[in-house]
């Protein structure tokens, strides 16, 4: 993965930006979405107490996670499941397929799970002969397009229902030009049954897992997680180390939290808790995967990045995000979490993301965890500057800012530059390519005196 | 018959030292105490309405024999072919899945009536609890799907609802609240994804 380009969000944003009636449908939808979940929070009396609680939880968790994993990995094997540990995301790919070899399983029923995406499961088991089928709706569109989600709980936002139509006529035999989302998800829901019936192995993401009872949560609207599982003797289970909770009871206050902040809902159609193997001829198998997480609990800066529960509520409210596409991030988890946690993989590559950002502390209101998302991109900006990454460009201007900031005389000088030069200058010399920045801007009229001028004239006697 | 894979654990050790090579402190575990949560003065009224809000409907009875008639008032119950209940003493069912080993013979059951064991004011949902169900994929197979939950167990918050489940004691247990649904076409409400198209809860005494 070192090789991998550097990840520059303006020119990845600019295609979507550039299509004006698409990137404000888009930022509607999510709006829309944003919208649902205010009503929710403000219908809970006891919202922002549930923040907290699940705050506090969370960053217990974390601070001794390791003995909760091991906790947790007591109790799943006592009740039957087996525990398996992987460092990354290539031990994480290489341990499911060998479960799959194990059963000699040919296909594979998926639910949605970041994690996998984070690991580049698909591809990998597609290259070892595995057919693998995504039964999210979303996820589903998206895997027949041959693209990547752009958002972690709505993965297909970014496509129009025509375009959906295109895909279901092209791959499911729909009727050429259908765009009806009641039809559409009709088709897919034969399409899918026919998958389900077929699947040898399911395998889920994990929404919560408990250290106290050794079980797991599963929460879906659709129902594909509960279908996958229930019919194949084996389902393999893939989580992040962090989606730990110590308590059974302490489901309670993060279900209540997630569907809410997600998409506006009361509570999931389907909260699954999974405690065990179905029966005494069937297998649980749970992956616990690390890829990166134990590194960043080492990170006193980014450590509360870890009580994510990937809500995605921080997207739905980016002014940032809705208006330039999940894709612009290059990364599986984009939106404000997504740029704190990709630089901490590799911050040279994702350098440009803590910078897609306004700081209008809008997703550190909304996170249900409490994660003080804004604060960690400007903290990233700093670090970044220490890192020497930031551009040549920025580098110098900011030098010279800081000598102009630290000389009256000469900020005083540069005023009346800058105040004569936009009356004489023509339109040619401000905007041209040497200027990025007035590509979609005009410069201001120049005011008639500065305000150390107006200031010596009325004020001081 | 199943072969069954070990537990990889290589990496193990390699996680839990570096899970320990730092000391963090934590601030310990809060007290959830249910009296600062939502409670509400009707919890039977605010449960109906919430489970309408997501899609489901719910009906208050006064015996068994109500909910065969308000079933058999719904065109698809009076058309369907394969009914599974798991509430016989109430509905009874026309396909005895008793005698059935292989989930994947439900296919083609057209409704389940299943058993509530509680259910939750403050979002609609309702706990179904693994162990009344031969096979849990009836809750998710069935095209249609019946709930018949007493409105005496009825919890104010989901704080409750966990307190009362307390440990879980079987494999599987789920939450559910409305038909299957998804917005995944451009935020379209569309119900009836893969799981059930509708979701009727019937509140006994």
């Amino acid at each position: 993965m070192k090789s991998l380009p550097i990840v520059d969000h303006p020119t990845k944003a600019r295609p979507f930006v550039a299509d004006t009636e698409r990137f404000h449908w888009h930022d509607q939808a999510l709006w829309f979405v944003r919208s649902k979940r205010d009503k929710q929070a403000g219908s809970v009396p006891e919202w922002e107490h549930l923040r907290s609680l699940a705050s506090q939880i969370k960053t217990e968790t974390i601070a001794n996670l390791g003995d909760y994993l091991v906790e947790f990995e007591r109790n799943a094997t006592a009740l039957g499941a087996t525990v398996h540990w992987a460092a990354d995301a290539a031990e994480h790919n290489e341990i499911v397929l060998k479960i799959l070899r194990d059963h000699e399983t040919l296909r594979i029923v998926k639910s949605k799970s970041m994690l996998t995406e984070e690991c580049g499961l698909n591809h990998f088991l597609e290259d070892n002969g595995i057919e693998v089928v995504d039964t999210d709706l979303g996820e589903r569109i998206v895997q027949l397009r041959k693209e990547t989600p752009s958002h972690i709980v709505l993965p297909a936002i970014h496509i129009r229902k025509e375009e959906v139509g295109d895909t279901f006529h092209e791959h499911l035999g729909t009727d050429e030009g259908a765009s009806d989302p009641q039809y559409l998800t009709e088709a897919a829901r034969q399409h899918l049954r026919d998958k389900f019936l077929a699947g040898e192995v399911g395998i889920t993401g994990v929404n919560f897992a408990i250290a106290e009872t050794g079980g797991l949560v599963v929460c879906t609207n659709e129902g594909n997680a509960d279908l996958g599982v229930s019919l194949p003797r084996v389902h393999i289970a893939c989580m992040g180390i962090e989606k730990l909770v110590p308590r059974f009871q302490d489901l309670s206050v993060f279900i209540r939290l997630l569907a809410r902040s997600a998409t506006g809902q009361p509570i999931t159609t389907y909260t699954s808790h999974f405690h065990g193997p179905r029966d005494p001829n069937s297998e649980l198998h749970i992956v616990l995967v690390d890829n990166g997480r134990s590194r960043l609990r080492n990170s006193n800066e980014f450590r509360e990045a870890l009580h994510c529960i990937r809500c995605g509520a921080c997207m739905n409210t980016c002014p940032v995000y809705r208006r330039s596409g999940g894709h612009s991030y290059s990364a599986t988890v984009p939106g404000p979490i997504g740029s704190v946690l990709s630089p901490t993989r590799d911050s040279s590559r994702y350098k440009s993301l803590p910078y897609a950002c306004s700081l209008c502390g809008s997703c550190s209101d909304v996170c249900p965890v409490k994660i003080p998302l804004h604060h960690q991109l400007l903290a990233w900006r700093k670090e970044l500057v220490g890192e020497n990454l930031l551009p040549y460009s920025k580098r110098i201007s900011m030098k010279a800012a800081s000598i102009l900031f630290r000389s009256p005389r000469l900020f005083s000088m540069a005023g009346w530059m800058g105040r004569k030069s936009l009356k004489i200058l023509p339109h040619w010399a401000t905007h041209n390519r040497l200027n990025t920045w007035t590509i979609a801007r005009e410069l201001p009229e120049p005011p008639r005196e500065s305000f150390r001028h107006w200031y010596a004239e009325n004020r001081k006697r | 018959m199943l072969k069954k894979t070990p537990a990889t654990t290589t990496s193990r050790q390699a996680v839990l030292d570096r899970l320990t090579g730092k000391q963090v402190i934590g601030p310990g575990l809060p007290t959830i105490e249910h009296d600062r949560m939502v409670h509400f003065d009707d919890p039977v009224e605010k449960f109906i309405e919430v489970l309408s809000t997501v899609g489901g409907q719910a009906h208050l009875v006064d015996d068994a024999q109500q909910i065969a008639q308000i079933l058999s008032d719904i065109p698809v119950y009076a058309n369907a072919k394969r009914v599974v209940s798991l509430v016989p003493e109430a509905i009874p069912g026309s396909l005895d899945v008793a005698t059935i080993d292989d989930p994947h013979a439900l296919a083609s059951v057209d409704w389940t009536i299943a058993k509530g064991e509680f259910a939750v004011a403050e979002n609609g949902a309702i706990w179904v609890e693994g162990a009344t169900m031969p096979h849990r994929v009836l809750l998710f197979i069935a095209q249609y799907l019946a709930i018949v939950v007493s409105r005496s167990d009825l919890v104010h918050n989901l704080h409750e609802g966990y307190a009362r489940i307390g440990t879980p004691k079987s494999p599987f247990g789920v939450f559910v609240s409305g038909p299957s649904k998804t917005a995944d076409i451009e935020q379209s409400l569309v119900l009836g994804a893969h799981g059930c198209r509708t979701l009727q809860v019937f509140l006994t005494p």
